[in-house]
């Protein structure tokens, strides 16, 4: 795989605030590439200097074999762009920023495709103003993607948006890359970095502290498992110890909560219950998220 | 230029969306005219009491139809740039320019929607009056506005929020006007005054606007031409120093 995006040693600061502090990164065609962290970490910066929307202090990027800065007129017709609470004119009607936007662009998909594939047919007529939320987001997703762009860019897409319109852009966003473009997004919620990137980064401070899938991360920094199960057997506790990976068993009554670690701990539980005959009536593990991965590496929560 | 007519169209259509802001810059000046024209005799050189200088109620409610023009630019500036509404237009192909440019079009022709409602208007309710050469008028008032306009954008672009845009251009714009030379000859202001108010545009413009009015003609105030201009030029060349696009 080739590296659509490279960045190396990127800094920005605002007067005396450094919002990015040396970040060096490598985006992969065909994948969706998350850059997470909490507010104010230099997400939105990043992404903004590498879509050449601002000017960083030190560094250098490449963007499909573009400089952002120099050739930010050839790059704008390549990438697409979805703001962080982006506004348009509050009496636009829908069809009328598709219009301008594909006026803009030397090729450009059919609008009314477009405004199907995102569940917007219905609003053509309709003002910006009057668009909910997600309506708003799909309008902007729309946008970034009516000339074909080969990178798109989505900053905090979900945010301040209810759960439900939260999983349509989800799908939405997977069926961008699917179609083979590639996605570079930011967001400070672990969940949907877990459903949808590739690949993640975690900066903080303006500095990248992590980067890999999101599975790795888990498995690098937080390999605990616990396996909880229910069982009319007594004892069973006692008799747990003796596997490799159990670190702590305990037994509430008729609930057990096993934690261990590694890869094979789940299924040293298992072998053991069968082994022992053990009578399960419930059973379920409990395995870290991004989330967890985010309070280890940096002492706190992301929301904090 | 991409999309530089698609814009203006499209910024066209929205403006006319917007009924309190539309029928506000349009018609609040003529309507100011007419009433103003009835308690004055429209046109007609009528001494202001002591002070002895021609008050010309079409030239107010012209150049009245410049600053609510640039009224509206200050507010539609600023309200697009704390929506995050520059920001986002500004990272398509569109440049700059044609972003800016766009609004200024559409300012201009309901400028000369306005001027048109306004010599109509004198025609038919004050006959006799109005000899003024239309075309002349025309072009004077729209300079006027373009002049006037840049320095809007000065203020737009100097202008924190969307609150205080209003209230900044009004208290700007019309002490402007106090000072235009409208109604008192600038050269009985404070010499301090004065030498501001030649900084001005709308000095520059009642100066143009009474000259081609009275029929003296361009020729007479090329000097006003030119100030207009050297102003347009000035401003906007302060205003690329200091926009800020969110």
């Amino acid at each position: 795989m080739k590296p659509v995006i490279s960045v190396s040693n990127l800094g920005k600061r605002y007067g005396r605030t450094v919002a990015v502090d040396d970040v060096s990164l490598e985006v992969f065609e065909g994948e969706i590439f998350g850059l997470i962290g909490p507010n104010g970490a230099g997400k939105t910066t990043t992404m903004e200097c590498v879509e050449g929307n601002r000017v960083p202090d030190k560094g250098t990027i490449s963007v499909l074999g573009l400089d952002p800065r120099r050739d930010a007129n050839a790059l704008r017709q390549r990438i697409g762009v979805q703001q962080q609470e982006a506004h348009l004119q509050k009496r636009i009607k829908v069809w009328e920023a598709v219009d301008l936007w594909r006026s803009l662009y030397t090729r450009a998909v059919d609008a009314d495709a477009l405004l199907a594939r995102l569940g917007l047919e219905a609003k053509r007529n309709a003002w910006f103003m009057t668009l909910s939320g997600g309506q708003k987001q799909r309008l902007f997703i729309a946008l970034a993607l009516i000339h074909e762009p080969e990178v798109v860019f989505l900053d905090e897409l979900t945010t301040g948006l209810d759960p439900q319109a939260r999983r349509a852009i989800w799908g939405l966003v997977t069926d961008i890359r699917d179609r083979g473009t590639t996605v570079f997004l930011t967001t400070h919620l672990m969940e949907e970095a877990e459903r949808l990137c590739d690949r993640v980064a975690i900066i903080e401070h303006g500095r990248l502290i992590e980067v890999g899938t999101p599975d790795e991360l888990v498995r690098k920094h937080c390999p605990e498992r616990t396996v909880v199960f229910t069982s009319d057997n007594a004892n069973v506790a006692e008799r747990m110890p003796g596997l490799s990976a159990v670190e702590r068993a305990e037994g509430s009554g008729e609930t057990y909560t096993i934690r261990g670690a590694g890869d094979d701990f789940v299924t040293d539980v298992i072998n053991f219950i069968a082994r022992e005959g053990i009578r399960v009536r419930g059973f379920r593990t409990e395995i870290p998220t991004l989330e967890d991965v985010f309070l280890k590496l940096t002492g706190h929560g992301i929301r904090d | 230029m991409r999309g530089f007519w698609k814009l203006t169209w499209l910024e066209t259509k929205i403006f006319t969306r917007e009924p309190m802001g539309f029928v506000g810059t349009l018609v609040m000046p003529v309507v100011l005219f007419i009433f103003l024209g009835r308690a004055f005799t429209a046109g007609e050189p009528v001494s202001t009491a002591q002070l002895d200088i021609p008050f010309n109620a079409a030239i107010l409610a012209a150049v009245l139809i410049a600053i609510s023009a640039v009224q509206s630019l200050v507010a539609i500036i600023s309200i697009y740039r704390e929506g995050g509404i520059l920001k986002r237009l500004r990272a398509t192909p569109l440049s700059p320019v044609t972003i800016l440019g766009a609004h200024v079009v559409v300012k201009l022709a309901f400028t000369v929607i306005s001027l048109a409602l306004l010599l109509l208007a004198g025609r038919r309710l004050f006959p006799g009056v109005m000899q003024v050469n239309v075309f002349s008028f025309t072009v004077a008032a729209l300079l006027s506005t373009l002049s006037i306009l840049s320095l809007g954008f000065l203020i737009a672009s100097l202008v924190p929020t969307a609150r205080f845009a209003g209230l900044i251009s009004a208290a700007t714009l019309y002490p402007m006007l106090a000072l235009s030379g409208l109604f008192f000859p600038v050269d009985r202001l404070p010499r301090a005054l004065e030498a501001i108010s030649y900084l001005l545009p709308t000095t520059h413009a009642v100066a143009l606007l009474n000259g081609v009015w009275d029929g003296s003609g361009w020729g007479a105030h090329w000097v006003n031409v030119a100030a207009l201009l050297v102003l347009f030029a000035a401003y906007t060349a302060l205003s690329t120093k200091v926009f800020r696009w969110e």
